[in-house]
């Protein structure tokens, strides 16, 4: 085992899991921190922790998530290129394991001319396949890229991101097979609410053996309305919903609850998917609507 | 051209007033660069400024000129990129930590400041703003003072002490 988490030991067994995300509090006290996430204790077996999404500032990721590993809850970190250059990252690395956080997610971070201070410099100086091999370095290796020992080395599970799309014929996941010489353990997609085309992804995938080498942990997540379904799919990168599901919200007496029964199926879904070891359910602001939905229907990690 | 940026701190006096009499002139031309359109005028404006501060002041385009608070020293060619004022590693002999063999540029603009004789040196200068790097201080200027902004008085002449 690479890290004490039990995701990985969850992934490693073969078991489905389940992990949820949380962004990080405008509070600065562990109350601020444990009032949004404490509902999902027990319910999932790690919670990702957003890195400054959006390019808006918060509690810090790294606080955040040694708050949450104090008090039960396995977290994922965010890393993201935008804010730090490569000597606040590795000391973030090598603290992680320390404070209790196993896994980290590295990715490139919203751009800053969205967020709410477009006016900061933007860092980016490695990108998100350098974070992912200066991690690895540090685990396997036990060093720096300077050469200097790091004694024990940082125990990390490393987690890269992807979206899943509809693979045109002749497609090779090429970009996936170089997060995974990279570093890559494993991945968490963005939201994939087309059963057909995930499918059909996944067998590419399968094909390719990228399945073997990575965990694949798919993103989802309770919609609340057809409007919002709407919204998400013209706004958000790489998110569909189809139509009928969007029909089937505009049908439905209470949508938020007709989002969470949809949501639920395709959990159930996922786990009859070749290829996909988990679910990765995402909600803005949302963590007692994932809490809900994973408790209404018997889902939990 | 260091040499080219030490001539200009040296005639740092000289220089603020030609260039209050440049800022006159292109505010008073507002008029035609609005007829003209701003936008329309960004780059080629842009690469005339860049050419002309870059010779003089080895001008880095930063978008929000601070010379006449520094004293014609560009703080933008800091190793550190500060804009208020030297770090704590300038040497005995006043150059550079990063670059030993270059005079500290605030220690120059402090110089320049000197002949200038004004108090804008110690003008707290807000952090850079990203989006603005790149394009013309002077449009922005413009701009800025003709819409009733910081038209921050230029080279005020400190009480002879």
């Amino acid at each position: 085992m690479k890290t004490k988490g039990q995701l990985e030991a969850k992934l490693a067994r073969g078991e489905f899991v389940i992990t949820a995300e949380t962004t990080p509090p405008d509070g600065a006290d562990e109350a601020s921190v444990m009032a949004k996430v404490s509902c999902l204790k027990g319910l999932v077996d790690a919670v990702n922790v957003t890195d400054g999404a959006g390019a808006r500032s918060h509690m810090s990721a790294f606080a955040c998530a040694a708050i949450m590993a104090k008090n039960g809850i396995e977290p994922v970190l965010q890393f993201t290129v935008r804010d730090r250059n490569r000597l606040a990252i590795q000391g973030e690395f090598i603290g992680a394991p320390a404070m209790g956080i196993p896994n980290i997610l590295c990715l490139h971070g919203d751009a800053i001319t969205n967020g709410d201070q477009p006016d900061a410099k933007p860092v980016e100086d490695v990108d998100s396949k350098g974070l992912m091999s200066m991690a690895r370095m540090l685990r396997d290796e036990g060093k720096l890229p300077s050469g200097r020992e790091i004694n024990p080395a940082p125990g990390l599970l490393i987690g890269a991101a992807d979206t899943p799309r509809d693979p045109e014929p002749g497609f090779k996941p090429s970009g996936l097979q170089g997060k995974i010489d990279a570093g890559a353990d494993f991945f968490q997609t963005q939201f994939a609410y087309d059963i057909e085309v995930l499918k059909r992804y996944m067998a590419v995938l399968n094909d390719a053996g990228i399945t073997e080498q990575a965990h694949f942990i798919v993103g989802v997540g309770p919609l609340i309305s057809a409007k919002s379904a709407r919204w998400m799919t013209e706004n958000l990168f790489g998110v569909h919903v189809p139509d009928h599901v969007i029909v089937r919200l505009e049908g439905a007496e209470d949508q938020r609850a007709e989002g969470r029964k949809i949501c639920a199926e395709l959990v159930q879904q996922f786990k009859e998917i070749k290829g996909i070891s988990g679910a990765h359910l995402m909600a803005p602001r949302g963590e007692k609507l994932i809490a809900e939905t994973l408790t209404e229907y018997n889902l939990r990690g | 051209m260091r040499a080219v940026r030490h001539w200009s701190v040296r005639n740092a006096r000289g220089l603020m007033r030609l260039y209050d009499l440049f800022q006159n002139t292109i505010v008073a031309l507002e008029p035609l660069v609005r007829r003209i359109g701003y936008d329309r005028l960004e780059r080629p404006v842009a690469a005339v400024e860049h050419a002309i501060k870059g010779a003089m002041f080895d001008c880095q385009m930063c978008g929000q000129c601070a010379l006449s608070s520094t004293g014609m020293s560009c703080p933008m060619n800091c190793p550190k990129n500060l804009r208020n004022g030297p770090c704590g590693g300038v040497r005995a002999d006043g150059n550079c930590e990063v670059k030993p063999d270059m005079p500290c540029v605030w220690v120059k603009a402090w110089a320049g400041a000197q002949t200038m004789m004004s108090d804008n040196i110690l003008d707290v200068q807000l952090p850079v703003d990203n989006r603005l790097k790149g394009h013309s201080s002077w449009l922005r200027i413009i701009r800025e003072i003709k819409a009733g902004g910081p038209a921050k008085p230029k080279s005020t002449a400190r009480k002879a002490a």
